[in-house]
């Protein structure tokens, strides 16, 4: 049972990364579109058909919710093994090209949230 | 001492579990002796993580961080693309569809206005600091998307390997400042909904960082603000080598 639930988030991984493949593939870059994004669309469709037909149970839950509290601490070593140090040896001009976008698409956030809400 | 690091390196995902945990009790301990619980644990895990990963870079001169230090390599299974994806896709059960299906309009809208602002304000400092050919530029403005965006950039127009380089360190900068700002701005931008997440993470791209940050602020906000990032480094791979290259190229 508690397989079942990984095994649904594996099958909904492996096609949402296919279909990012693709989209990628068709329109010309070799590179991955959107596949994390697909997988995610595919696991949340799937979970609402199967709680449709009570189907969903709650250790096929267990399964996924590992996962997900699994994320913080991959992160974690996902942080550990970032090329830190390049980020700070090329100078200022990569420490600026970092920033100030951030903070220059900061500016939007507020404009985008109200236009939601109107 | 060679036996020992041949172990960890042979259970090297095992042990990088065993290390993982130590640096998440160390860092909640820290936030609460410290912060008073204001800093999540998290938060403080990756920002302790990443000084791991600067530790590394120096010592061994490598580009995988703390992963190049004998005995630490199963960080790189356990931090890498295969295992960062499974647990995000695995955070969006339980988000809600009717959310996603109603902002997903102003989260495609958020994905152009952070591709396309994110190169022109890199492609402007770069300018300002004395560059001035268009390969060159679109390439440290495309690193401004992210640290994909700007390689694939700069080898599809033929920028030199050293601007490639800096394109890189300005998206790992962005990363890692979008991981460590975004629990601290959080409340001040009303990041607390899924609506304001979703646009939050098509802005800022770098789905490791706005995962990475969203989770230290909230990580029920992770499917939603990963749900948009996802598309920001195809969109910006898709922009960045062809329109704004050729805007570039136009207006110089």
């Amino acid at each position: 049972m508690l397989l079942k639930g990984v095994a649904l988030l594996a099958g909904c991984f492996i096609m949402g990364q296919l279909m990012g493949e693709v989209l990628g593939f068709w329109i010309g870059i070799h590179s991955n579109v959107g596949g994390v994004g697909f997988a995610m669309l595919l696991l949340i469709l799937s979970q609402n058909e199967l709680n449709k037909k009570e189907k969903f149970h709650s250790e096929m839950e267990n399964g996924i919710l590992f996962w997900s509290k699994m994320y913080i601490p991959i992160i974690v070593a996902m942080s550990a093994v970032q090329n830190v140090r390049v980020a700070f040896t090329n100078g200022i001009l990569a420490i600026l090209a970092g920033i100030v976008p951030v903070v220059v698409c900061l500016f939007f956030m507020p404009i985008l949230l109200k236009k939601e809400t109107n | 001492m060679e036996l020992l690091i041949e172990v960890l390196d042979k259970f090297g995902l095992v042990f990088a579990f065993l290390c993982v945990g130590i640096l998440m009790y160390f860092s909640d301990q820290l936030s609460i002796i410290l912060t008073n619980k204001k800093l999540p644990g998290s938060a403080i895990a990756i920002f302790l993580g990443m000084v791991l990963a600067y530790l590394g870079g120096s010592v061994t001169g490598g580009k995988n961080g703390i992963a190049d230090i004998p005995g630490f390599s199963g960080f790189k299974l356990m931090g890498g693309a295969m295992f960062r994806d499974f647990a995000i896709v695995s955070t969006a059960m339980g988000a809600s569809f009717a959310v996603i299906k109603k902002t997903g309009a102003i989260g495609i809208i958020s994905l152009f206005i952070g591709v396309i602002f994110s190169f022109l304000s890199g492609t402007l400092v770069a300018y300002l600091l004395g560059i001035s050919d268009a390969e060159s530029l679109a390439t440290i403005g495309a690193g401004s998307c992210s640290f994909v965006v700007g390689p694939v950039t700069g080898t599809a127009v033929g920028a030199s390997s050293d601007v490639i380089a800096i394109s890189i360190g300005a998206g790992v900068v962005k990363s890692i400042l979008v991981t460590i700002g975004t629990p601290l701005i959080a409340k001040k931008i009303g990041l607390n909904n899924p609506k304001s997440a979703m646009i939050f993470g098509g802005l800022m791209g770098t789905t490791s960082g706005t995962a990475a940050g969203l989770a230290a602020t909230d990580p029920k906000l992770v499917p939603y603000g990963a749900m948009t990032a996802t598309f920001y480094t195809g969109l910006g791979c898709l922009l960045c080598p062809s329109v704004l290259y050729l805007f570039l190229k136009a207006i110089l």
